[in-house]
């Protein structure tokens, strides 16, 4: 065989052995998150159908959580997740959508600019439990208890750095003209910025709102030791408050069968609802802007 | 004519300087928001610090060097933890970014292209099911399979005395270092191959298309052109991996089996720092178990917080992650 002829046939078999390869390995990852998908959806929608198996059973969603052997649902725990994540979008969007707007408008590639830019980037992928320890320290330790409060400001310090740096994306998505026009029109620069520069990146803004949303809604370790976890249905918020995230934790270690079947239908619940959020919001992002 | 030109200025003009005034203390505002960040991150650290200070002031560097960790007689060292921590996430690491990268480019040169877009969108939507769901499916699902039919046919096949019976002891049962490693794998594996393909995204088609122009194969084409091209921001994508690896928490805390000390085989069970904490956290009473487990979080951050910098420095703002 020729030297060239070897050469090629080297070539050739190491093009083959790449592409199956890259075949393969997008088999096994596609198999893993199939099978993850499954015993989800397999284990999980138990718990939103009768005992018997015949019809829908909404106990999940009416009654709360149950001592083992009993029957109970999810709802304060569904409850208690809903009011900690809502206070926490409420702060984490206006302090992320002002601090997005101050990198993008303000600080551009000042030193202080790259600084902030920089740690809500390190902020952004720190570890969610260190998160839960600060606010342990800085609120349920000195308050001597745990609170429903305390998770939400955890949870809100994790979303507010997803927050500024989707709202500073957009923003420097907007076309330099725009600004102009409107200084030009006589508006002053907050104006512009709230009338023109907010008005025409609403959608990319409300897509890092969703995904923000998204990200805390599944967050546990940041709530084990601030919101801690309540039997009851509780609306106070002073007090510890049960969650889905922490409730799934323990009854899926727990020996009981019932509270097993509930940790499932609970997970499942929070994947669906985050696969939906992040799907509303890509759906958003990819919306074609009305003229 | 002279009378009606300044007519509207000056009606303009006490508006107009409201309204310049309002500019200050919008931008003040904002700039109180950028700032509120960085104090939080700031505070975060110096909690830490201050939390963690009793456990250090105790057991000086010996907290860092010693495995030993016993609520009972109030000894505590980190090393074990750090050690369960930085074996798992590179272990991880190692399983899933020759995966990942596959998976990257079969999206980006060979995925069929009505398939193209579902598959990529599949990857994406998976990179967000929250971590205790992976945890979970670990517990339940992957553990027995697991130690079904990898685990217990490894350890009957290895051979006592050689190295291998070593690092194959241990529970049958399919929780320990192993297992959590590969669970944290898949659940890195599509926010990486997300990332990955985003990057190969960012070549200009030029580029690839002059090289395939000059008769390079698929995989000349990625080696010798396409990697390199992404290389900075691809290490950047791994370091960000990594990053999630070494602090996530709940996927390992179901299926690592939480025990004390160094792990001494694959199948051993073992502790990372995030699991150690979550797991004793709630429950610990003495000053000194609360503050060696905040002083755990400090090493964790210390070491995250490296990898992440480095991680930010390569990846620049090429991909937008």
């Amino acid at each position: 065989m020729s030297a060239f002829a070897k050469q090629r046939l080297s070539r050739r078999i190491g093009e083959g052995v790449f592409l199956t390869f890259c075949w393969l390995a997008t088999g096994v990852a596609l198999l893993a998150l199939t099978a993850i998908m499954w015993s989800l959806i397999s284990q999980g929608v138990g718990g939103f159908l009768k005992p018997d198996g015949g019809g829908l059973d909404l106990a999940i969603f009416t009654k709360s959580t149950p001592a083992p052997g009993s029957e109970g649902g999810l709802l304060n725990a569904i409850l208690g997740s809903l009011m900690m994540c809502a206070l926490a979008m409420l702060g984490a969007v206006v302090v992320g959508v002002l601090a997005g707007t101050w990198l993008s408008e303000f600080a551009r590639d000042s030193r202080y600019g790259k600084v902030v830019r920089f740690l809500n980037d390190v902020l952004l992928s720190a570890p969610s439990i260190l998160v839960g320890l600060f606010v342990y320290e800085i609120l349920v330790a000195p308050l001597k208890g745990f609170s429903g409060l305390a998770g939400s400001v955890a949870l809100g310090l994790i979303a507010a750095p997803v927050i500024t740096r989707t709202t500073e994306d957009v923003l420097r998505l907007q076309p330099t003209a725009l600004r102009e026009a409107s200084v030009a029109l006589g508006a002053p620069v907050w104006r512009t910025i709230l009338a023109v520069i907010w008005k025409s990146a609403q959608g990319g803004m409300l897509t890092g709102a969703l995904l923000a949303f998204a990200r805390i809604s599944g967050e546990t370790a940041p709530l084990l030791f601030t919101a801690l976890n309540n039997q009851f249905l509780s609306l106070d918020m002073t007090k510890p408050t049960a969650n889905l995230p922490v409730v799934i934790f323990n009854y899926a270690l727990s020996a009981y069968d019932d509270w097993r079947r509930l940790a499932w239908a609970g997970a499942l619940l929070i994947a669906a609802t985050v696969l939906t959020v992040t799907i509303v919001a890509r759906l958003i992002a990819r919306e074609p802007r009305r003229s | 004519m002279t009378s009606a030109t300044p007519a509207p200025l000056a009606a303009d003009a006490p508006r107009s300087a409201r309204g310049t005034g309002l500019d200050r203390a919008f931008e003040a505002i904002c700039f109180g928001a950028a700032t509120f960040l960085l104090v939080a991150l700031g505070g975060l650290i110096v909690s830490l610090a201050v939390g963690g200070w009793p456990a250090f002031a105790h057991f000086g560097l010996g907290f860092l060097t010693s495995a030993e960790w016993d609520p009972v007689q109030e000894i505590y060292g980190a090393a074990g933890a750090v050690a369960g921590t930085l074996i798992t996430a590179s272990l991880a690491l190692l399983f899933a970014l020759p995966l990942a990268l596959g998976v990257a480019i079969f999206l980006v040169e060979l995925c069929p292209a009505p398939l193209r877009r579902p598959i990529g969108t599949a990857v994406e939507l998976l990179a967000g099911i929250p971590s205790i769901v992976y945890g979970m499916w670990g517990l339940f699902v992957f553990a027995p399979w697991f130690a079904k039919h990898i685990q217990v046919p490894l350890m009957m096949s290895a051979k006592p005395g050689t190295i291998w019976e070593a690092i194959t002891t241990g529970v049958p049962n399919g929780s320990g270092i192993l297992s959590a490693s590969l669970i944290l794998a898949i659940m890195i594996l599509p926010f990486m191959a997300a990332t990955l393909r985003e990057l190969f995204l960012t070549i200009p088609p030029q580029v690839r298309e002059s090289a395939y122009g000059l008769g390079s194969t698929t995989f000349e084409v990625i080696r010798k052109v396409s990697l390199p091209y992404v290389r900075t921001g691809a290490i950047g994508a791994v370091m960000l991996g990594l990053g999630r690896a070494l602090g996530e928490t709940m996927a390992v805390t179901f299926i690592i089996g939480n025990a004390h000390g160094f792990p001494n085989s694959l199948f051993a069970s073992g502790s990372t720092i995030a699991s150690t904490i979550a797991n004793e956290f709630a429950e610990a009473t003495g000053v000194l178990h609360t503050s060696s487990l905040i002083a755990l979080g400090l090493v964790l951050f210390i070491i995250t917080f490296t990898v992440l910098a480095l991680a930010r420095v390569l990846i620049g703002r090429q991909a937008n992650l």
